[in-house]
């Protein structure tokens, strides 16, 4: 669907090219989530930015449905930008305007529907992100939830094929946060939208994306399926991020093993692995003890998942490290 | 009631006031409409091609914004001789409201125009953003976007415009261009007539209470944050 091919980006500040997006490749699918996490001054708001042209790529091609975008002229780019829906962080709506006037705005610009058929689609719209009673109120007498679903429904206006979302949640609570993301997740499955969603929060990655990429200093470190990046990071701002989302301190999470006895392991569990009694199932049979020491058990989308760090102690290690390494879990000696 | 204003402000002819006060109001009427008119686009034009914005233009920027500058620093009283060719090729006349009306134009066009700029500048740039991503040329940005959402800083400018036309239009008395100024200028300073000074200068106070109380009005009914 969005194919990167070795697009970058640089802006000339004072003579200077200051690098923001180092040559990159990317490839999102059709009717995925995919998200981009980094801190800010990463590079994933250029990123963003160069999909629907708001920045200009210095070199590279950037293809969409098998469409240079890259190529288009001014008319071509301001049809290409029709199909293609965005939502802010700040939400960005017109404080001169209603709710309803601001969701019709698209289509008013596109300028391709009655004025009936404007009202009946703005409707719709509204149903759909629930705001059908705020339709003849201004953005400054809604809630900052109910802005960024005034947003979502501006956005949807013209049928996009893809919604791009700049840290859209970033200025909202946890709960309306959740409630936001699962709005966007909704709209993902009942339109096979595709989402390209950047923000600096593992946790609203953990909860929508299908697929995920880290950027750091304008290069993209790592990506991948959201379970595999989230459960096996491997670069350390990846590993930082996960961290944050467990709310651990780096330091704090060695330094309390410390005086652990015994072997200390971390055990991954993904899927339907995540409910089955494995531990208690080898301890019997080898004669192990376990503690545990940390753990975590929640869902990355729709996945189950389980992390536990233990520490075995006594009994028979050997044939204990053994049948986990045999079972269908993931396994990683700490010490 | 008579008796006591005649006894009060025995030289002022109220006929002449009342002619005098129809006079500014049209100097005023005319003046304001075409700075608006013309001001606007020109407010628009420097906002667009400013640093950093939609055509930015560094030349022509400059250039317009040297323009602006030039005309705004003339002082009015100076502009307003040596513009009388002008007004004569223009009106026919250089006296009376018709020959006010280019000078009073030409000084308070590039001051709403700045005003103009300033208020289009205020617009927050994620709402140009945001229009630039449903794929609006920039002339759908302008009329859907920026002029809705600056609204209220317009009709600020259009009654700060205001408020100094009145005082232009005062001036304007000194080259012959009629009104309530020139009423000040000539019976109450020329053949010292306090009372005639005291009317007149009260009807230009309540000239400027009316605009700028109708201006805030206006602004408050067009704020929406």
């Amino acid at each position: 669907m969005i194919n990167f091919h070795q697009v970058h980006k640089a802006y000339r500040v004072g003579g200077h090219d200051i690098p923001a997006l180092q040559p990159s490749d990317l490839q999102i699918a059709r009717g995925e989530v995919f998200g981009i996490i980094g801190h800010s001054g990463a590079g994933k708001s250029t990123l963003l930015r160069l999909i629907n042209r708001l920045e200009e790529p210095s070199g590279g091609r950037i293809q969409i449905d098998g469409e240079d975008v890259t190529a288009l002229d001014a008319a071509g780019l301001r049809r290409f930008r029709q199909r293609v829906g965005m939502i802010f962080q700040h939400f960005n709506l017109l404080s001169s305007k209603t709710v309803a006037a601001n969701v019709a705005l698209p289509l008013k610009l596109a300028g391709v529907l009655s004025r009936s058929a404007m009202e009946a689609r703005v409707a719709e719209l509204l149903a759909r992100v629930g705001l059908s009673e705020h339709a003849n109120k201004y953005p400054a007498q809604l809630s900052g939830g109910q802005k960024q679903r005034v947003g979502i429904a501006r956005a949807l206006a013209t049928e996009p094929k893809i919604l791009l979302c700049d840290e859209a949640t970033s200025a909202l609570d946890p709960q309306t946060t959740a409630s936001v993301l699962q709005l966007l997740a909704q709209i993902n499955r009942e339109l096979n939208l595709t989402i390209v969603l950047i923000t600096h929060e593992m946790d609203v990655i953990r909860r929508v994306c299908d697929r995920v990429a880290v950027m750091d200093a304008g290069v993209i470190v790592e990506s991948g399926a959201v379970a595999d990046v989230f459960l096996h990071p491997q670069h350390a701002t990846t590993k930082r991020f996960v961290l944050e989302a467990e709310q651990v301190d780096e330091d704090e999470r060695h330094d309390d093993f410390a005086h652990v006895q015994g072997c200390i392991l971390r055990l991954t569990f993904q899927g339907q692995a995540t409910y089955a009694p494995l531990l208690g199932t080898v301890a019997r049979e080898t004669g192990v003890d376990y503690s545990i020491l940390a753990g975590r058990i929640d869902h990355i989308k729709d996945t189950p998942y389980g992390q536990l760090t233990l520490a075995l102690t006594g009994g028979d290690l050997e044939a204990a490290l053994a049948r986990f390494t045999a079972a269908d879990v993931h396994m990683e000696v700490l010490r | 009631m008579d008796a006591l204003l005649t006894s009060l402000l025995p030289n002022v002819d109220w006929l002449e006031i009342w002619q005098a006060s129809l006079d500014t109001l049209s100097m005023l009427g005319g003046s304001l409409l075409f700075t608006t008119v013309l001001g606007l686009p020109l407010g628009v034009l420097l906002f667009l091609t400013s640093p950093r914005q939609m055509f930015e233009q560094k030349t022509f920027y400059g250039f317009l914004s040297l323009l602006v500058n030039i005309l705004r620093s003339v002082p009015f009283v100076i502009l307003l001789i040596v513009m009388i060719p002008f007004t004569v090729l223009v009106t026919g006349t250089s006296l009376g409201v018709a020959g006010a009306i280019p000078p009073l134009v030409v000084g308070a066009t590039p001051f709403f125009a700045r005003l103009v700029e300033t208020a289009l500048r205020e617009v927050d740039r994620g709402i140009i953003e945001a229009t630039q991503a449903m794929g609006a040329t920039t002339r759908q940005i302008v009329v859907n976007a920026l002029l809705p959402e600056a609204l209220p800083g317009i009709f600020a400018a259009v009654t700060v415009t205001a408020i100094t036309l009145v005082s232009y239009t005062a001036m304007s008395g000194l080259i012959g261009g009629g009104g309530l100024g020139d009423l000040a200028v000539r019976y109450g300073y020329q053949r010292y007539q306090p009372d005639v000074m005291l009317v007149t200068v009260v009807l230009l106070l309540v000239l400027v209470q009316i605009l700028q109380t109708a201006g805030d009005k206006l602004v408050v009914h067009f704020s929406r944050k």
